[in-house]
């Protein structure tokens, strides 16, 4: 069997090819070279001719022909004689290894992962392996996965059925092999036959031959096909099989009507094996990029539902799918975007799970920082409503009030309400609760975009039972951010999920916010958090003097709770500034030294000279004193900036 | 109308024979009926007036059995020629696959053939139909009488075949031609097939 006796068509060029380049350079181009085709297309046939061909080229050359049955009995044995090693030096050593029959490794783990620390240890050393099997790798059976991708890693061809002319060509070759001579129109007879495989072909030939010797004249046409057991009366040309060329037998001319069938006949099979013909390449291709094409072959045995080139076109939109979502997945990790999942078009909708699970696991959404609890609120007058509206969101997430805004000045606590709501939903519900600062937000949408990676960001918000997005207001001017939102909101509201936001005003009044968005923003329960009130600041100023003092002079807690202060941050600003001086005195403070701080009363640094004009400093002393500093290294050296 | 259904796997070409009355469309779908084995043929559908003018349409279904899976059938109609039977032949030719339009060679009735095309052009575009995306063929029928009384099919061709499509002169009575028409026209319906699966 070598390249000379192979008949090549449309049908087998690419197969031969690629047989022709491996056998002349083995190991350098096409490696692994994996050969698939239904009994009797010529496998065997090209599997031998590379040999023949490699070994004629370089005579030098170890050529390895092995059945894959004899591999595993020869693996048995040399396992059960204790020559497991002998037995892979033999294969790891030849130059070239061709393997029949692969698609008989199914279920055979063992002999599966043989091979595929053979293929490595052949690729790594730059030796050739070619293997054969009657249906495409992605179709055998239990095939090992990281086999597959090895294999899809060299090139996959595949041997169609030959079309009429390579028919012809075959038989007329077998025919001058033979020594034997037939009429003219004989050979074309037989190739006109409904023969699956080349060997059937053949054998249709032989029959002819034994026929034709034992006869005292040469067959003709007509001898041909009754010896055959083909009818041949015009009136009778059958329907042309499904899965062969059909070329309608020569009719009587007389008969037009069987004239006029023939011919449409040869049309039809014609158009319907071009679209056959596409599917089959479609498939070869796809195969050999190591995807499933189950469907594809579906196409082939049981038709379709609806235009064949729709489910061609579908097909391929999943496969796109699948390698967009496998994009997605090899930025996350390369592993991943390794799993079988992305290799099957009829499991997108898995695949897209198994993305957004691991899209999750990789990187969950931000939560809600647990130092915010809502024990720690101090409820006032002024903030009950926002506090027990808060609560009971959070108690019933997604009915109570969706959304849920908090509006309030710079350091009033909505950060704090707002991760408070999320902690509760964390505990209470066990949600899934996405909590952050607009910005970051933003920042993040930003990142996806630059790494093309927006659907996976997406899909990370989308899965969220609760978001809760801090200072809505940054997010003005964001358009594209601004857009997302918008369309998160509207999922995450449809799926009964929970929103809540801070923004420093009212939606409807934050500049470069988008309509609709302040719009669905008001539309949920818009809550004001007003300046902290004396008994909260009075509450704030006790647990932070608690949390450094063993006890809290009450005194010194009144006095700085009666302090006047916008913001909770603020009044966190001057106790810090309280005990500074007072770890400076390394004293506990008390009223007077607050009184000092705060005040300026009796400050014991000296003053600034007067008539020198000094950032903060008024006739009464020192209006601000964030601007003074109290204790210089040395006195001497004093130097007082002018502000410009 | 579907030309193919690849869930029943079923071929259906309709193919609708149109031109000036008197000019042989329902002597070609005859001539068909004729050779066309009975097994392989419906009934033929006729409605004629005493005088044997199609007054409403000629049917004829032929089934060819199993191509390549396929059931495959055609459908030969033919419309009334005459000018005033407008509303039948619009509803004769919707979901047409191919149209075989049937020329009268008589120089005498030069004028009938054009304002049938002309109508046929009409009916389709009525339709939403292109003709020039439409397999037509056209037939010369008439072809036997003599000479002197016919325009030559090359004369025909260049009066009415401007668009150039695969034109037959033709003698229906006898048969001559009328096959090679239905091949013409069947094969440019089936080629379609291969355009359809191809064109997503």
């Amino acid at each position: 069997m070598r390249f000379d006796g192979f008949v090549v068509g449309a049908a087998n060029r690419l197969a031969a090819a690629a047989a022709r380049a491996v056998a002349e350079s083995p190991g350098t181009g096409y490696n692994p070279l994996f050969i698939y085709a239904r009994p009797g297309l010529g496998k065997t046939h090209l599997l031998m001719a590379i040999g023949h061909a490699a070994q004629a080229i370089n005579p030098a050359l170890v050529v390895e022909y092995v059945t894959l049955d004899d591999f595993v009995e020869a693996f048995h044995t040399a396992v059960g004689a204790g020559q497991g090693d002998t037995y892979r030096r033999r294969f790891v050593e030849a130059d070239v290894l061709l393997l029949d029959d692969v698609q008989f490794v199914t279920h055979r783990r063992e002999t599966q992962a043989e091979l595929l620390r053979l293929v490595d240890q052949m690729q790594a050393g730059g030796r050739q392996i070619v293997l054969t099997s009657d249906r495409p790798p992605a179709d055998i059976e239990a095939f090992d996965e990281r086999l597959l991708r090895r294999v899809a890693g060299g090139l996959v061809v595949d041997i169609a059925a030959p079309d009429y002319e390579t028919r012809v060509a075959i038989l007329r070759r077998k025919a001058e092999e033979r020594q034997v001579v037939f009429k003219a129109g004989v050979l074309d007879t037989v190739a006109t036959l409904a023969l699956d495989s080349v060997r059937e072909l053949v054998g249709a030939l032989n029959r002819l031959v034994a026929f034709q010797s034992v006869g005292n004249a040469m067959l003709d046409a007509e001898q041909a096909r009754l010896v055959l057991g083909v009818r041949a009366t015009a009136s009778d040309v059958p329907p042309a099989p499904a899965t062969t060329a059909a070329i309608p037998a020569p009719e009587a001319p007389a008969d037009e009507f069987g004239e006029f069938l023939s011919e449409v006949a040869e049309t039809l099979t014609r158009q319907v094996e071009g679209w056959r013909r596409r599917v089959e390449e479609a498939m070869a291709r796809w195969e050999g990029q190591g995807y499933r094409t189950a469907r594809l072959a579906g196409l082939l045995d049981r038709g379709v539902d609806g235009d064949p080139a729709g489910a061609l076109a579908s097909f391929v939109a999943d496969i796109e799918r699948l390698q967009a979502l496998q994009a997605e997945a090899a930025a996350l990790s390369d592993d991943l975007a390794s799993n079988a999942v992305f290799r099957d078009p009829d499991a997108v909708v898995a695949a897209e799970e198994f993305l957004a699970r691991a899209v999750e696991g990789a990187s969950p959404p931000p939560p809600p920082e647990g130092i915010w609890v809502f024990d720690d609120l101090v409820e006032s007058e002024g903030n009950r409503v926002a506090l027990r509206s808060a609560r009971e969101t959070a108690e019933r997430p997604g009915a109570a009030y969706n959304p849920f805004v908090i509006v309030g000045g710079a350091g009033v606590g909505k950060t704090h309400l707002l991760h408070a709501v999320g902690n509760l939903l964390v505990a209470s519900h066990g949600s899934v609760v996405a909590c952050l600062n607009a910005q970051d937000f933003s920042e993040e949408l930003i990142e996806a975009l630059e790494r093309d990676r927006v659907g996976a960001w997406r899909a990370r918000y989308r899965r969220v039972q609760a978001l809760l997005l801090d200072d809505v207001q940054l997010l003005a001017g964001h358009e594209r951010t601004q857009e997302e939102l918008y369309l998160l909101f509207n999922h995450l509201v449809e799926q009964g999920a929970q929103l809540a936001f801070t923004a420093s005003a009212e939606p409807g009044e934050i500049e470069g916010l988008a309509a609709r968005l302040a719009s669905r923003l008001a539309g949920g329960l818009v809550v004001h958090l007003p300046p902290p009130e004396r008994e909260v600041r009075q509450a704030v100023i006790e647990r932070l003097l608690g949390a450094r003092y063993d006890r809290v002079d009450p005194e010194l807690a009144g006095y700085l709770a009666g302090r006047p202060a916008e913001s909770v941050r603020a009044v966190q600003a001057f106790v810090q500034r309280v005990e500074a001086a007072a770890d400076a005195r390394h004293a506990e403070p008390d009223v007077a030294l607050a009184r000092e701080v705060l005040e300026g009363a009796a400050p014991r640094a000296p003053r600034p000279a007067a008539g020198v004009r000094t950032s903060g400093v008024g006739a009464s002393g020192f209006r601000s004193p964030e601007k003074a500093v109290w204790e210089w290294p040395d006195i001497g050296e004093r130097l007082i900036e002018e502000w410009r | 109308m579907s030309l193919v259904n690849f869930t029943t796997r079923e071929i259906t070409c309709k193919i609708v024979y149109y031109g000036p009355g008197r000019s042989g469309k329902t002597t070609n779908l005859q001539y068909i009926y004729g050779r066309v084995p009975e097994g392989r043929r419906g009934r033929m559908v006729s409605l004629a007036t005493q005088s044997d003018r199609t007054l409403f349409f000629d049917f004829l279904p032929i089934d060819l059995g199993s191509i390549s899976g396929f059931t495959t059938r055609f459908q030969l109609y033919t419309v009334p020629g005459q000018v005033y039977y407008n509303a039948t032949r619009k509803l004769v030719l919707q979901g047409a696959d191919g149209v075989v339009f049937v020329g009268d060679s008589q120089a005498r009735r030069y004028d009938d053939n054009v304002e049938s095309l002309q109508n046929l052009q009409e009916n389709l575009l009525a339709q939403g139909v292109d003709i020039r995306q439409l397999p037509v063929v056209f037939q010369y029928n008439k072809q036997d009488l003599p000479r002197d009384l016919i325009l030559s099919p090359d004369e025909l061709d260049d009066a009415l075949n401007f668009r150039g499509v695969r034109s037959f002169g033709a003698d229906c009575l006898h048969g001559h031609g009328v096959f090679e028409t239905l091949k013409g026209i069947s094969e440019l319906v089936l080629q379609r097939l291969a355009a359809g699966s191809s064109a997503a």
